[in-house]
């Protein structure tokens, strides 16, 4: 197939950009979640 | 939450069947053969961004009519989202352009317009990120938003406006214009499916964004609560802002 190297390139660029920006999402509400349970503990044990 | 595993399931499908059908079903085109196979997922990339960016601009509407947070939440997630979208067409662009043009890229309105427009939302991050006071970072991007998304009609109109090295529109270009079904039915299904992984993203990223709200929110009733007291609601070993909530 001539020029397969382009669409495979355009095809695994498309792919991965959706996939690591999904991933670094993912991640950062998992950070958000940790920092929001940690303000709560804090919270609560000043109001104790 | 409940609806996010089965609009998973149906995307991942529905992204193997759009790949599929875009390699093997759609039909070679005549002159430009296997190459053209990128526009099955180059011009859904514009429709996704083109939608994040609609988004984008009626939330920034929305926030300075009505000053919720939730509307900003909004607009960031849309232009991080468009951003995403437009990244993807500004590298598959020129990797068609390079075997069918001879060239990887050229300065005429439609990819000149398209890159002010990556540039402008560019912009529109790193602003946010250099503005401390909730009000004033929501009320800035806002404005700056819909100032740049003032490009986005420009982007859509420039190759009818003007003449371009980007071919001239081929859905909704004019008489001459048009696909063979059995292109237009697979270019549809991609369609679907990058419009579905864009909306996935964007429910995430806006999730994300509210999340980081509600634990500054949190940080807040912590500091007041110590100056009210006199002391210190953070721990001294702790930071007054976490990396995460940011």
């Amino acid at each position: 197939m001539k020029n397969f190297e382009f669409l495979f390139t355009a095809w695994m660029v498309v792919w991965v950009v959706f996939f690591v920006y999904e991933v670094s999402v993912a991640r950062r509400i998992s950070q958000v979640r940790q920092e929001i349970e940690r303000l709560k503990q804090q919270l609560q044990q000043g109001q104790d | 939450m409940k609806a996010r595993l089965p609009l998973t399931i149906l995307t991942a499908l529905l992204i193997f069947a759009a790949g599929y059908a875009a390699l093997f079903i759609a039909p070679d085109e005549k002159t430009m053969h296997a190459i053209q196979r990128i526009f099955y997922f180059h011009l859904p990339s514009w429709i996704a961004m083109f939608s994040a960016f609609t988004v984008v601009f009626y939330a920034n509407v929305a926030y300075l009519i009505t000053r919720n947070r939730k509307w900003d939440a909004l607009g960031v997630s849309g232009v991080e989202v468009g951003v995403m979208c437009c990244t993807i067409g500004l590298i598959t662009g020129p990797l068609w352009a390079r075997p069918v043009w001879g060239i990887w890229w050229t300065w005429d309105a439609r990819l000149t317009s398209t890159f002010i427009l990556w540039l402008l939302f560019i912009s529109y991050l790193l602003l946010r990120g250099l503005i401390e006071d909730p009000e004033k970072k929501a009320s800035l991007s806002a404005i700056f938003g819909i100032f740049a998304s003032l490009d986005i009609p420009l982007v859509y109109l420039s190759n009818r406006l003007w003449r371009t090295q980007h071919p001239q529109p081929v859905i909704l270009g004019g008489p001459n214009s048009g696909l063979a079904p059995m292109i237009a039915k697979v270019l549809l299904l991609c369609v679907i499916a990058v419009f579905c992984v864009m909306i996935l993203v964007l429910v995430d990223r806006y999730r994300l964004e509210m999340l980081r709200n509600e634990c500054a929110e949190l940080r807040f009733k912590i500091e007041s609560r110590g100056s009210e007291t006199g002391s210190y609601g953070l721990a001294a070993n702790q930071p007054a802002m976490g990396k995460a909530g940011r």
